[in-house]
């Protein structure tokens, strides 16, 4: 009888045991899913808060909201292109000025730096990363700006501009469409789209660089040695074998920084000047997305704040616009290499 | 005196075989201060195959990556001695790193195509030494091509990616990637580690073909690989160079002792 038992003891076991571990993985994949979902979540109900909060304005102003560039809160009149612009404008600088200089960072550190060096300047460059961006805001105010209109502006403005201080327009602005008006103006000021937008440049170079030289770190010695023994420099190692190798991961990172930088709000508040009007001059103050909300959204109500609510819904579309032309740029480039 | 001179070692059994392609004196080599190679002298002879042969950790790879200066694009690696090539020294620090990769071609271990078409691959070495028109780019790419033996299995997707290729067809790409440049010194470094035995086959059948226009030296773990495929064998073991010889004579009589306990699977 004892014998039995035993015997029948831990098979009932083992099928409670089999019924328990069933429904414990049931729960775990739901909670597992629920977190995946919270994510879905809060992107769909922040866009549709947007959405729903700039309701007024888009019924108000319509497709006109997207073309105007006035806004002018004393007439209750609002469009948003001149923030969209400054958003797209202050970014690609920044990029144009970020992804050079961290390509070289992320070279210099992964292929070049002897190794004592690597480590130190790794971590300077993650610390960088961690800067609050109201210290980059306050830098670029009291310090970058005056510096900017003091040495680098007047030679912008005189070897460039259409309208240089000592009134004889240079020969590149003269010859050259849209290089004149890019640099002209009369403003004092350091705070411009330009200085944003170099700001902007400092405070995405340590992500764009450390993504890089992370990528770069998984290029296989042999692929790298191969290349030297067919007779490549270091140059032409690093263009021809590095770069396609890791070319996903790269164009990653930048748009890693783009995102950065479509949103950043506080730096850019500081400096890009904060003024609603178009200009083709870089050196003339403007505005983002960001800082406009920044400033205004105190004080607003009504209409006002209905678009601002637009303009919110608005960079979330900007953004994934950029998102989407990243994917399809990936998705080209592996077409291309025969993938 | 160096150790294998001193121990009797002729540095040329090939004397009588070919004139000598890469001249070898008193070669040692440093890295991080450890002698990885003491004293080696020999001569390789010109359109022969030279095995390169010894357990783990001998120095045969090391000697290879000399033949080329690949250990260059590390810090820390020293080699000093002396390496004759056409009468010219390769270890002095004059001689254009960009001259010795078109004269001495290496093929790695593992199969490494770079990613980029098929055509690419052989065509990108080519362009760092000649500027070629588009049909002689073709031509010389077909050439090479034709010559590793894989012609026929790609010419029909020259524009896909290499890395599409098997790893037997990526190895002879890779083969075909050296000799597109002429070189005159083929180095293999253990073509064939990697590959199955039909892929294997087809390497050793075409380091025969091959060794009619090119001075090759191939290091290899697999003695039946030195015995079948190369006219001369070395035996390297500690970083010293025990014995040079024909390869005949290294397995059937060789003429030491350590030789002889290695080939016959006492160590290694």
């Amino acid at each position: 009888m004892q014998a039995n038992e035993a015997a029948s003891a831990p098979f009932s076991t083992q099928e409670v045991r089999a019924r328990r571990d069933a429904r414990d993985d049931r729960l775990f994949g739901w909670l597992l899913k629920g977190c995946a979902l919270l994510v879905l979540a809060s992107l769909l109900g922040a866009a549709g808060a947007t959405l729903w909060g700039g309701r007024d304005a888009f019924a108000h102003f319509g497709l006109g909201f997207l073309t105007s560039s006035e806004w002018n809160p004393s007439d209750d009149v609002y469009g948003a292109l001149v923030p969209v612009f400054g958003t797209l404008i202050t970014s690609f600088i920044a990029l144009l000025v970020a992804v050079p200089i961290s390509f070289g960072i992320a070279l210099y550190l992964s292929e070049v730096a002897p190794p004592w060096l690597r480590t130190p300047v790794s971590s300077a460059i993650e610390l960088l990363a961690g800067i609050p961006s109201i210290i980059y805001g306050m830098w670029g105010l009291f310090v970058f700006a005056p510096f900017f209109a003091d040495h680098v502006k007047p030679w912008l403005t005189n070897y460039l501009g259409n309208q240089p201080d000592d009134g004889k327009v240079s020969w590149v602005a003269a010859h050259v469409p849209f290089i004149g008006r890019m640099f002209g103006n009369d403003n004092p000021f350091g705070g411009s789209v330009l200085t944003a937008g170099i700001v902007l440049a400092i405070m995405i170079i340590p992500f764009i660089s450390s993504v890089m030289r992370e990528v770069f770190q998984t290029v296989p010695t042999r692929l790298k040695e191969s290349a030297y023994a067919l007779g490549s420099s270091t140059w032409e190692v690093v263009w021809d074998i590095v770069l396609p190798y890791t070319r996903s991961a790269v164009i990653g990172g930048i748009f890693l920084g783009l995102g950065r930088a479509l949103g950043e709000t506080m730096a850019v508040t500081f400096i890009i000047g904060n003024k609603m009007k178009l200009s083709p001059s870089l050196l003339d103050p403007g505005a983002s997305i960001a800082s406009t909300i920044a400033n205004q959204f105190g004080e607003a109500a009504g209409l006002q704040k209905s678009a601002l609510m637009a303009l919110a819904f608005l960079l979330f579309v900007v953004t994934f616009i950029v998102l989407m032309i990243a994917r399809l740029m990936l998705r080209r480039l592996a077409h291309k290499e025969g993938r | 005196m160096t150790e294998s001179a001193a121990a009797g070692i002729h540095p040329q059994p090939a004397a009588a075989l070919a004139p000598t392609k890469l001249r070898v004196r008193d070669l040692n080599f440093y890295y991080n201060g450890f002698h990885a190679l003491k004293g080696i002298n020999m001569d390789i002879p010109e359109k022969k195959v030279t095995a390169i042969i010894g357990p783990s950790g001998c120095g045969k790879s090391t000697l290879l990556r000399i033949f080329n200066r690949i250990y260059a694009i590390y810090p820390k690696l020293e080699a000093k001695g002396e390496i004759m090539l056409d009468e010219e020294n390769i270890l002095d620090t004059r001689y254009s790193m960009n001259k010795l990769r078109s004269k001495v071609g290496m093929v790695f271990q593992k199969p490494v195509p770079f990613p980029m078409t098929i055509f690419e691959n052989v065509a990108y070495g080519i362009r760092h030494h000649e500027r070629l028109s588009r049909a002689d780019m073709e031509i010389r790419v077909e050439q090479a091509l034709r010559s590793a033996a894989l012609w026929d299995e790609v010419k029909d997707k020259l524009k896909q990616n290499a890395l599409g290729l098997s790893g037997g067809q990526q190895q002879r790409l890779c083969i075909a990637r050296g000799i597109a440049l002429k070189p005159e010194v083929l180095l293999l470094d253990e073509p064939t580690s990697a590959l199955d035995p039909i892929a294997t086959g087809r390497i050793e059948q075409l380091v025969e073909e091959l060794k009619s226009e090119y001075t090759i030296v191939i290091v290899t773990h697999n003695m039946q690989q030195a015995a079948r495929c190369s006219d001369l064998t070395a035996f390297m073991y500690l970083g010293e160079l025990i014995e040079f010889d024909r390869t005949e004579q290294i397995f059937t009589k060789p003429g030491k002792k350590q030789t002889e306990d290695y080939i016959t699977g006492r160590f290694g």
